[in-house]
C-alpha cells in the first residue's frame, strides 16, 4: 500500500479566538481484519488507530478510532485560534507508523 | 462476514450459490448485540447513572451504503476548564466490534463536536455516551437502517 497521505483543510489566517472548522482526510484501506482473501484466510487487521490534533504542541482533540472506521478515514472537529501558531495532525497506524501534517495558522 | 468490498465481493458472486449461502449465514453470530455494547459501557462507567440528552446526534435514518455512513455529533457544554465534556464514545449493537471510536476533547476544544464516517454491517443501534468534566454520563441512541451493509450481502 503506498504511503497514507494525509490531506487536511484549514485556513492559512484567523482573527485571534477564532472558532473554525477542520476537516482532514487520510488515505488508508482502515483494513477490518474481517475479511477474507480469495483463499478464504482472514486479512489481518491494520488500520488507523489513533488521531491527534495538538496546537503549539498542546493536545486539543484525539480520536481512537476501531476497524468501525470507514476506509481513506475523514475527522472533522473545531479549534479556537488563540493566537499565531501551529497546528499538528497526527495518525497513528498499528504498525506504529505515525503520518504527520503540520500547519501554520496566523492571526491577523 | 462483513466489511466486504467490490473485488472480493466479486470473487464471492462468482462461487457456487452453495458456497455463497455458508457465507452469508455463518458469520452473523460474530455480530454484536445491544448486550455487548451494555457491558462495554458498564467497564467505563460501572454502574453510575446515565442521564439521556445533551448529545446531539446526526446518522441518516436509512444509510444506502453500509461501508460509508456519516456520523456527526455535537454535545452542549461551555466547554471551560471547569465545565467541559471529556470523551464521547460510540458504539454499534450489529457490528463485529462494538466499539465504533472514541473522543477526548480538552478546554482547549472549542465545541465538543465531531465528524467521521463509519461502516455499519446491518440496520442497528448506534449508542453514544459522553462524559463531562464533573463525571455526569449522557446517552444517546439513534437507529439506522442500512440497505446494503458494510459486509457485501
Amino acid at each position: 500500500m503506498a504511503t497514507p497521505k494525509p490531506r487536511v483543510r484549514i485556513p492559512s489566517t484567523a482573527k485571534a479566538g477564532e472558532v473554525i472548522e477542520v476537516k482532514t482526510l487520510i488515505s488508508h484501506e482502515m483494513e477490518s481484519g474481517q475479511r477474507k482473501d480469495s483463499s478464504g484466510k482472514p486479512i489481518p487487521r491494520k488500520i488507523i488507530k489513533q488521531f491527534i490534533a495538538s496546537f503549539n504542541g498542546k493536545e486539543i482533540f484525539r480520536a481512537d478510532w476501531y476497524p468501525a472506521i470507514s476506509a481513506n478515514p475523514y475527522q472533522s472537529f473545531f479549534v479556537r485560534v488563540p493566537e499565531t501558531g501551529t497546528f499538528t495532525f497526527q495518525w497513528v497506524d498499528d504498525d506504529g507508523s505515525v503520518y504527520k501534517s503540520e500547519h501554520q495558522v496566523t492571526v491577523g | 462476514m462483513t466489511f466486504i468490498t467490490g473485488a472480493t465481493r466479486r470473487a464471492f458472486l462468482a462461487t457456487a450459490g452453495g458456497g455463497l449461502a455458508a457465507l452469508v449465514v455463518a458469520p452473523t453470530s460474530a455480530l454484536a448485540d445491544a448486550k455487548m455494547v451494555a457491558d462495554e459501557i458498564a467497564k467505563l462507567y460501572g454502574s453510575k447513572s446515565i442521564k439521556e440528552g445533551r448529545i446531539k446526534l446526526d446518522l441518516p435514518s436509512i444509510a444506502e451504503n453500509g461501508l460509508v455512513v456519516p456520523l456527526s455529533f455535537e454535545v452542549e457544554s461551555p466547554m471551560t476548564e471547569a465545565d467541559h465534556v471529556k470523551s464521547v464514545h460510540f458504539f454499534a449493537e450489529g457490528n463485529p466490534n462494538p466499539q465504533v471510536a472514541a473522543f477526548t476533547f480538552t478546554p482547549f476544544a472549542p465545541k465538543a463536536a465531531a465528524s467521521i464516517r463509519i461502516r455499519l454491517a446491518k440496520t442497528q443501534n448506534i449508542v453514544a455516551i459522553a462524559e463531562m468534566s464533573n463525571g455526569d454520563v449522557y446517552k444517546a441512541t439513534k437507529e439506522v437502517k442500512v440497505t446494503i451493509g458494510g459486509c457485501g450481502g
